[in-house]
């Protein structure tokens, strides 16, 4: 249907005729938006909300006597993204709209530039750069937050405490899991899911990329939020921060609150426009049984994000009323109940995980049909598997309180939805072991990391079943057991998946190709560490060692300095990566010519240059295949240069 | 080994394949499941020193024998297609070749689903079973259980059952018997062969009482009476830890207790109860759950009357009938 693209008269503000828009003078970068100013506004903004709140709240602070001022603290915080925000230019669009000004923005036009250097430390629009951005600033989450689990293996050498203070103990322990469990929710779908949807559905954008730039860029302001807990002595509470504890901590626990908020708005945010665009944006010929199985498991994954981060807002802003305006919420003296945060908090808190194990799923697929030179084996069923772990995962969240007392008598109902989840996993195993029969395989790094991933995460659901039974979940219940089952699934999984894609995509994202060889060495020594370390705390677990403690019986330090002395190679097989990166992208020089489809891939993402041209394709492409056509015969899976031959098209260009 | 080196004569059916699969992972299984069940399921955590703990390990050793031939279907698996449809790395890419495009398998489908539904519903019904049958298992099961030992009663004084009190706050456990009138004791003592009521609740923040070898886990909640029932078999020690985030000392939240013969019980009880009989009017009087009063202490005993009726403070439903 043909649309009316004639463009309205130009109107200034009040109305009237405008001209030609005066043409802008080029301004130094440095009075643009940019990182600079986004640091000099998050401080600028720390101060006047630490200012408000001290003036609003003295007074009542005096009152209570406690020494502290939390709303200085939340007000702070709040005012600093705010800063953040409008330093880097998140703002500036909806403002100018706001007040009816033509948008005469930074990121106008971002598209048909080539990236520059700059566009890397800057807001910007093009779905390629933000997930650049997002790799990244996601690896870096990563390595430091490692670098606590670290810590934390140094102080568990010995079984009473011996480093660190207690105090310090638990607040290492805190900040290592919050930062992985909440900057980790994005690894992939930050990253891939941003770079790769578009280029996989054929499309030229994607559906909000003002969101999509918002949501990565709320990603450094919380985890600058969440570190800087530290200097006011952290939080006490691990990262599941239950009340009434959280309620009683210092200000520490402020910075908790807020960063994960506002992780879970970034999740809120970045999870509609991947569902939008894989909704709305793909090319003609793009059916829902030829949308590749990795897109299926960023748009189960967003969905998740979009329904249970709310619950997450809602919960860390009822834990800020309770420690600033004092509603007593979770403070079973005064009316409210503690079970209300942990119910709030799972519900968010086990959806979490499948956001956390789903992407893992959707790679592993992906590259196992490429590897293995075969369609994807029952690619409906393995998608209606994504989906159901997607549904069932917002039933199973009371399960992480089976012990707890509260509504002991739904527990079977609990557990058998619990249970209900290992079908819809399965089959995703069965998809991947009917993917392998008679492949062709080729043993390459990112391969490696998906075979590693299946047996790391067989291992991680199995423990599961232990822990949804309710008797032996008794045992198993917040100890170490508990710990070593979740690494499994999330580091054995998720992050496996991850690096596998590192290596994969990387070439397509650069059009530079990791050292294999390095590659290789990476994977193993990370396997077999991996394994090294989490096996053992399975046994630790069940002999009688809580989760979060300092000093354990005398008897499991055998396993516990095994089980560190692994951690710490782990960390060096991260550095083997790191230099690996390093080197490819930054020291190496520029391949003479780009890598093109390294892997031999059906995928749409390698039919266009290598790095991907502004707006990805010359033209939209049509999609004549699915993607995984391997041995059948058919020819590729979509013309991307303009009309294709004897094809019927009915679609007009976008953008 | 390579594709190349075994596909000497005629490649192998599919069938062949399968059969090769099949039997490698019966065997192997057989044997996993007959170690697992038999040489280490007696050994299993959390060992035999209580009908919980026994409960528990039955159900670690059910569960991982049912787990032996899925890890080694997948690990078995693996091995092979690494084992018999490999190609070198090194090959170029235009030189793989396709594998044969197989989309799916309707029969294998139906019969992966059918056997993990019944394998999931047999464990649920195997878990619900065991929970109503065990009394809970030795878990916390909230102020009004309903899966209860007879002689149980919610009122403590009327319970058949010996009836322990176990108070958490930051760091320490306490344990109150309020049979005995209702003295503390910083040590767990319970007799061997009886089954005994524990009410854990805490005074501040969310505790988890957990006596490790005698499988009995329940979260000490503020402000909740949550029930767990427990019998010792074997007289000997127990460790007690805190198994929630308690705060700065969860990690050293730790105590012992022992489980001594009836007689030996009756006689610390009676003993214990009538050394401490000056301190008792001292302390709250007994009641399921303990808050703060609006002066900031659980009792005080300079400005508060001593305990004669009902206790202070906003609730006490201990005595629900």
């Amino acid at each position: 249907m043909a649309m009316d693209t004639t463009a309205p008269p130009a109107v200034d503000r009040a109305g009237n005729p405008a001209g030609p828009p005066a043409p802008r003078a080029d301004r130094p970068w440095w009075l643009g938006p940019n990182l600079v100013l986004a640091f000099v506004g998050a401080a600028a903004g720390y101060a006047i909300g630490h200012m408000v709140g001290n003036w609003i709240a003295h007074t009542y602070q005096q009152v209570q006597g406690e020494g502290q001022n939390n709303h200085a603290f939340v007000l702070g915080y709040l005012f600093a993204t705010f800063g953040w925000l409008a330093g880097i230019g998140a703002l500036n669009y909806p403002f100018q709209k706001m007040f009816g000004y033509a948008p005469a923005s930074e990121a106008e036009g971002a598209h048909e530039r080539k990236p520059t250097l700059r566009s890397y430390f800057s807001y910007t629009l093009d779905h390629k750069v933000v997930g650049v951005q997002y790799l990244v600033a996601m690896l870096f989450y990563f390595f430091v937050a490692g670098l606590f689990a670290l810590a934390i293996r140094s102080e568990l050498l010995s079984p009473t405490r011996h480093i660190f203070q207690p105090g310090t103990y638990i607040e290492i322990v805190g900040e290592h899991g919050t930062m992985m469990m909440m900057l980790m929710t994005s690894v992939i779908l930050g990253p891939f899911g941003n770079y790769l949807v578009p280029l996989m559905i054929g499309s030229r954008r994607m559906a909000y990329p003002r969101l999509e730039a918002l949501s990565f860029w709320i990603t450094p302001a919380a985890f600058i939020v969440l570190l800087s807990g530290i200097i006011v002595g952290g939080f006490p509470t691990g990262w599941t921060g239950y009340a009434p504890l959280s309620i009683e901590a210092g200000e520490g626990q402020d910075a908790y609150l807020v960063a994960f908020g506002l992780m879970a708005f970034s999740m809120i945010v970045g999870g509609f426009n991947i569902i939008c665009t894989i909704i709305n944006y793909r090319a003609p010929g793009m059916t829902w049984t030829r949308v590749p199985v990795f897109v299926w498991s960023m748009l189960v994954t967003a969905m998740l994000m979009v329904l249970a981060a709310p619950v997450l807002v809602a919960a860390t802003y009822m834990g800020l009323m309770d420690r600033t305006t004092q509603t007593a919420l979770f403070d079973a003296a005064h009316g409210g109940s503690s079970y209300l945060w942990e119910n709030l908090f799972w519900f968010f808190g086990h959806p979490e995980v499948y956001i956390l194990a789903l992407p893992g799923f959707g790679i592993a697929l992906e590259l196992l049909a490429v590897f293995a030179r075969k369609p994807v084996f029952g690619y409906r069923t393995a998608v209606a598997g994504m989906v159901g772990v997607g549904v069932l995962s917002f039933f199973v969240w009371q399960h992480h309180l089976f012990v707890s007392g509260m509504n002991p008598d739904m527990r079977p109902v609990v557990m058998l939805t619990t249970e209900l989840i290992s079908i819809p996993t399965g089959i995703i195993y069965l998809a991947a072991v009917g993917t392998l029969w008679r492949a062709r395989l080729r043993l390459t790094v990112p391969i490696l990391f998906v075979l590693g991933m299946l047996f790391n995460f067989l291992i991680g659901g199995i423990s599961g079943v232990f822990l949804s039974d309710v008797p032996t979940d008794a045992v198993a219940h917040g100890s170490f057991f508990v710990m070593a089952h979740f690494h499994y699934t999330i580091m054995g999984g998720l992050i496996f998946t991850f690096f596998g894609g590192v290596y994969y995509w990387l070439p397509k994202m650069t059009g530079r190709q990791l050292d294999q060889r390095l590659g290789k060495i990476h994977f193993w020594t990370l396997f077999i560490f991996f394994n090294s370390t989490f096996l053992p705390l399975f046994a630790i677990g069940e002999l009688g060692m809580p989760r979060r403690v300092f000093e354990y019986e005398k008897a499991l330090q055998g396993l516990n300095d095994w089980v560190s002395i692994s951690a710490y190679l782990i960390g060096l097989s991260m550095l083997i990566f790191v230099y690996n990166f390093v080197k490819t992208m930054f020291i190496d020089p520029r391949p003479t010519e780009p890598v093109g489809n390294p892997w031999g891939s059906r995928g749409m993402e390698w039919m266009t240059s290598t790095p991907p041209v502004a707006y990805n394709f010359a033209h939209v492409p049509t999609v004549v295949s699915s993607p995984y056509e391997y041995g059948t015969g058919a020819g590729p899976m979509a013309y991307i240069g303009g009309e294709p031959p004897g094809v019927p098209t009915q679609y007009e260009e976008v953008n | 080994m390579t594709a190349a080196s075994t596909a000497s004569a005629a490649p192998r059916t599919d069938r062949q394949h399968m059969m090769r699969i099949a039997v490698i992972w019966v065997v192997l299984s057989v044997i996993g499941m007959v170690l697992v069940y038999f040489v280490w399921g007696p050994h299993m955590p959390p060992g035999k020193d209580s009908d919980q703990a026994r409960v528990q390990q039955d159900g670690n050793r059910l569960l991982g024998t049912i787990a032996v031939p899925v890890f080694v279907f997948v690990w078995v698996y693996l091995g092979y297609v690494l084992t018999n449809w490999r190609v070198k790395s090194s090959t170029p890419v235009d030189e793989v070749g396709d594998g044969p495009p197989l989309k799916g398998h309707a029969g294998f489908q139906a019969i992966w689903l059918g056997v993990t539904t019944a394998t999931v519903l047999a464990l649920f019904v195997f878990g619900t079973v065991d929970l109503a049958h065990n009394d809970g298992a030795g878990t916390g099961s909230g102020p009004s259980p309903i899966w209860t030992p007879t002689g149980y009663d919610a009122n403590a004084a009327q319970s058949k059952l010996l009836v322990v009190q176990v108070i958490g706050q930051q760091w320490r456990w306490t344990f109150r018997y309020p049979q005995y009138g209702g003295f503390e004791s910083d040590v767990m003592v319970v007799p061997a062969g009886q089954e005994v009521q524990y009410s854990v609740t805490s005074l501040d923040v969310i505790h988890s009482f957990w006596a490790v070898n005698l499988g009995i886990k329940a979260d000490a909640n503020p402000g909740v009476n949550n029930v767990a029932f427990g019998t010792a078999d074997k007289i000997g020690s127990v460790n007690i830890r805190c198994d929630e985030l308690c705060g700065l000392y969860h990690g050293s939240m730790t105590t012992t207790g022992k489980v001594v013969s009836p007689a030996d019980f009756k006689t610390w009880a009676t003993k214990a109860s009538s050394t401490y009989q000056q301190l008792i009017p001292f302390l709250p009087p007994y009641a399921d759950i303990y808050l703060p009063q609006s002066d900031g202490g659980y009792y005080d005993p300079g400005q508060d009357p001593l305990p004669s009726g009902p206790p202070p403070g906003p609730a006490s439903p201990s005595v629900i009938p």
